[in-house]
């Protein structure tokens, strides 16, 4: 009885911290701008990230030498926009409310990708740069 | 036995233990981050010896087990300690350290004569559900200070960007360790398959979240709390 009580105590706590600590993750990208670079080549120059964005942001962030030290963060918010994901998919039948939250939300992890792959581009720049100066 | 997978997150704990260590003296922060720079040490020793009595008794054994056990338990009441230490963060500008130290005894104190209730009860069979029960315990008692901690972080609209960051990911690690030991002891036979792996996850994420805290986010940086609280409009 004690660890049935313990076990579901446990997964509603554990949700509302892993859910707090992305959207703190995710707080600190979303006051930096992005570049006319990323938004060129990820195909938004034109419009705001979208919630749908994320997935071909983070296969574009892939493609870009790894800086070291985000990919527990990118990792985090990716585990984070699935369980958005399930999130809006129940909540479509259960409780429409739900529906423009779990949206800024994924919009929130797409801007995150975005920048993510920002510094990653601006970090493949910088090597170029190195190895030309180095051969010169 | 233990697969590549598991000496990854071994060798990956371990070093990433003792980053954070470097990463506390490399910002001079050792007196405001004491008890969380003596539990990461304590951290990495805990995985020297694991891997001595992996190596010298074999996964399976009985004094890997209870070492392992014993240990975690161990480790677990250093990070209530580390918990008290947020305590301390939070209230310094209330005047309640005095305070806080006295329920921290007091909370140190019951915990240890409640555990040793319950060991004078089962000395004569310390078995595995014993330890088991005992982690789940211990963890479930860091949950519930981690909350009351986020609460009053909540409460008193505390915009500290590092402090919330490590509160919250203590509070990820003490709710999914807590879970998975309550899951062991409804359905044991869960632990081999899938259960196993949650701790040693566990024990990665949490030196992995508190390095990149402190490597990222400096201490004048500041964050809304409101902005963290999931509401659906």
């Amino acid at each position: 009885m004690a660890a049935a009580l313990i076990c579901v105590i446990s997964v509603a706590v554990f949700l509302q911290f892993f859910v707090s600590y992305c959207r703190s993750v995710l707080a600190v990208s979303r006051k930096v701008e992005l570049s006319d670079r990323v938004r060129e080549v990820s195909g938004i120059a034109n419009r705001s990230v979208g919630a749908e964005d994320f997935s071909r942001l983070v296969q574009l962030v892939r493609l870009c030498p790894e800086q070291g030290d985000d990919e527990t963060e990118i990792r985090a918010v990716g585990a984070y926009y699935g369980l958005l994901r399930i999130i809006k998919y129940f909540s479509t039948f259960l409780i429409p409310g739900f529906g423009p939250w779990t949206e800024r939300e994924r919009r929130s992890c797409s801007h995150f990708a975005a920048v993510a792959l920002d510094r990653r581009i601006s970090y493949s720049r910088d090597l170029f740069t190195q190895q030309v100066a180095d051969r010169t | 036995m233990l697969g590549p997978f598991d000496y990854a997150l071994w060798i990956v704990g371990f070093l990433v233990e003792i980053g954070v260590v470097v990463c506390v003296f490399y910002r001079r922060d050792l007196l405001r981050y004491l008890p969380l720079t003596i539990y990461m040490l304590c951290a990495a020793f805990v995985n020297c010896g694991q891997y001595f009595y992996v190596q010298h008794f074999g996964f399976t054994s009985q004094q890997y087990f209870y070492y392992y056990y014993y240990t975690e338990s161990l480790l677990t009441i250093l990070l209530f300690w580390t918990i008290i230490q947020f305590y301390q963060q939070m209230f310094r500008e209330m005047n309640v350290t005095r305070y806080i130290r006295g329920a921290a005894v007091l909370l140190l104190l019951s915990t240890a004569l409640f555990s040793y209730v319950v060991v004078h009860e089962n000395r004569s069979h310390l078995t595995t559900h014993f330890v088991v029960e005992l982690g789940q315990n211990l963890h479930f008692v860091g949950m519930v200070l981690t909350y009351l901690l986020w609460g009053a972080i909540l409460k008193l609209r505390e915009t500290r960007t590092r402090l919330i960051q490590m509160v919250l990911a203590l509070g990820v690690y003490f709710s999914a360790t807590a879970c998975t030991y309550a899951l062991r002891n409804l359905f044991p036979v869960l632990q081999p398959a899938v259960l196993r792996w949650v701790p040693p996850i566990m024990g990665v994420w949490l030196p992995i979240a508190w390095a990149y805290t402190f490597a990222k986010v400096s201490e004048d940086s500041r964050l809304a709390t409101a902005r963290l609280v999931a509401r659906a409009r």
